[in-house]
């Protein structure tokens, strides 16, 4: 299980800048596919609000990746006293 | 009972009471924006944005959501440094007053855009508070509550969210039969906002009998509390590793199944599947009505057989369920193809013309209402726009079906479907509170568990309606490939959790 822990750490690691790479994309079809004016400022107001958001988040998972690959969840505390 | 336990139980009682109903307003405040938000559209946004002010309304509504993990951290914060009983009292304020303010502002019309923009103030104002409320509530229960029952008893304040949507749409729907459709959209809407001062008043009597949470108070006496809640919790690496643990193993998944059952269901239902206002919305009730025990039926049930796999397998089955459900909701609606077989009776068209602001064109509506054998009925309009340019020819009349109203056996059948949801909701959500407190020390507790929570029900959760509706737009898609946002986030929560939780229950939170 402790090397599962680690293994899937790299693959969260990967995951946080992949995701905002995906919503990058899709914000650039999805602005660009809108009219013109009102439209478009609406969609690009809304994707910018996503990304804004999901950036934090994403660099949470990076985080959350590099400590299961470096061991920090092999043993959790048996109690929050001992955090 | 020896008189000892009876009075420890009568106060665990009122702990929970007084806890439950303070969420439960704050619930209602927070529904009865959703609800009229159409109406808040037309009434406080400029009129010639169209449908651009039910955006706004929407967008703010969202914000709503967004600045929720922000009000966890102000409030968490204050929650460890001045104690749990004033902070959950002051969110409880901020929520009631933001509440009944927007049942005061003028319309747009009488205030242009400060009308609007005073409403994004106290949507974020209600949304700061709500993110400080629940993780006072949650930590203060908890805090008071013996060891082997954390999970039964916390899991009370779960239903609050539940019965807060019940008085909401109860509080609505008298109002509007009261005074009528014509006069709750003038004026009217404005009661269900002004009604909740009463509730906070009552709320806020009922909190300031109540002591402060014993385990803060010996942790202040002992001079324990910490100094900067805040950078405990996310600078120390021991407990910013749990915040992260908790928010990607369990709020998350949490979040999306949450509102995937509460909230999805029902705008899937009257959008996609076109079914009748009223019928959607029932459907929803009795599935929550009969749903709302089990959120105590698995918190209590957490507190022996741990809290990790009733929450992991409540996610498990939305991943393995949700698409069989909303394929099921798109089968049994689709009366285009039971027409041909089951066209039992067409009524007399009729026929509504309505002049085009500012044009010589007119819209007409031709609209017939269908019965089929199996005893569903829906009305289907035929719209087309006439020019005043009277040689151009008359366009072909658009379709479309609306209105749609259930047979018996598929109406309980939607029911049951909607129920098993909101089932899915209650092992989620049930044990989630006694979960988060075990998982974070005395001194930054309030801080550190609200933070992943709201997160994880703001963020992944509240937004699952706009990105499921966002990736239905997307080109190839199709009515239920909004459900891969909730499905997909609800799997990476059920991996993580699955590897990397423990299903340990802390037997002490005084540490």
């Amino acid at each position: 299980m402790k090397g599962l822990k680690k293994l899937l750490g790299l693959l969260w690691m990967i995951l946080g800048p992949v995701i905002i790479l995906f919503l990058f994309i899709q914000a650039n079809d999805k602005i660009s596919a809108a009219a013109a004016g009102f439209a478009r400022t609406n969609t690009a107001l809304q994707w910018s609000i996503i990304i804004l958001i999901f950036i934090p988040i994403c660099a949470g998972l990076v985080i959350f990746g590099f400590y299961a690959w470096k061991g920090e969840y092999d043993d959790l505390p048996d109690s929050s006293g001992d955090l | 009972m020896l008189p000892t336990e009876n009075k420890a139980a009568q106060s665990i009682t009122q702990v929970i009471s007084a806890s439950s109903l303070g969420t439960l307003i704050e619930w209602y405040d927070f529904y009865i924006f959703g609800s009229l938000a159409v109406i808040i559209g037309q009434q406080l946004f400029p009129s010639d944005a169209g449908a651009s002010a039910l955006i706004n309304t929407l967008a703010i509504f969202a914000a709503g959501f967004i600045v929720r993990p922000f009000g966890a951290l102000v409030f968490g914060r204050l929650g460890d440094l001045i104690g749990r009983k004033y902070t959950f009292l002051l969110t409880l304020v901020l929520m009631g007053g933001s509440t009944f303010l927007i049942g005061l502002i003028p319309s747009y019309s009488s205030i242009g855009y400060a009308a609007p923009i005073l409403v994004l103030i106290l949507r974020l104002v209600q949304g700061l508070a709500l993110g400080g409320e629940y993780g006072g509530a949650a930590t203060y229960v908890a805090e008071h509550a013996p060891a082997g029952k954390r999970g039964y008893y916390t899991s009370w304040i779960q239903t609050t969210a539940t019965l807060g949507l019940f008085l909401s749409l109860g509080v609505i729907v008298l109002t509007k039969n009261l005074l009528g459709a014509g006069t709750f959209a003038d004026w009217g809407w404005r009661i269900p906002f002004l009604v909740s001062i009463l509730l906070v008043g009552v709320s806020i009597y009922i909190r300031m009998k109540m002591h402060e949470s014993p385990v803060f108070t010996k942790l202040k006496a002992e001079g324990k509390v910490s100094a900067n809640p805040l950078k405990e919790s996310f600078q120390k690496r021991a407990n910013f590793k749990m915040v992260l643990l908790a928010l990607f193993g369990a709020t998350m998944g949490q979040g999306v199944v949450w509102y995937t059952g509460q909230f999805y269901a029902q705008s899937f239902l009257e959008n996609t599947c076109k079914l009748d206002f009223n019928e959607s919305r029932y459907i929803l009730l009795w599935a929550i009505l009969f749903a709302t025990p089990f959120f105590v039926i698995f918190g209590s049930w957490s507190d022996k057989v741990g809290r990790k796999w009733i929450m992991l397998t409540g996610m498990a089955l939305g991943v393995l369920f949700y698409r069989p459900i909303y394929q099921y909701f798109l089968d049994a609606t689709n009366v285009r193809e039971m027409e041909a077989t089951q066209l039992l009776s067409t009524s007399e068209p009729v026929v509504e013309r309505v002049l085009i602001k500012d044009t010589k064109d007119s819209l007409i509506t031709t609209t017939v209402t269908k019965t089929l054998r199996n005893g569903m009925t829906y009305k289907e309009s035929g719209i087309v726009t006439i020019t005043d340019d009277v040689l151009a020819p008359v366009p072909a009349p658009q379709t479309q079906i609306r209105d749609i109203t259930l047979s018996g056996s598929t109406y309980l059948m939607v029911i049951a479907l909607v129920f098993f949801q909101v089932l899915l909701v209650t092992m989620v959500y049930g044990p989630i509170a006694a979960f988060l407190v075990e998982l974070f020390p005395t001194q930054i507790r309030y801080t550190s568990m609200s933070l992943p929570y709201h997160i994880g029900n703001g963020v992944f959760g509240g937004l699952v309606p706009f990105i499921a509706t966002l990736v239905s737009s997307f080109s190839g898609s199709t009515p239920l490939s909004g459900l891969w946002y909730p499905i997909g986030i609800a799997a990476l929560s059920l991996v993580i959790g699955a590897v990397y939780i423990d299903n340990r229950i802390d037997r002490t939170v005084t540490d």
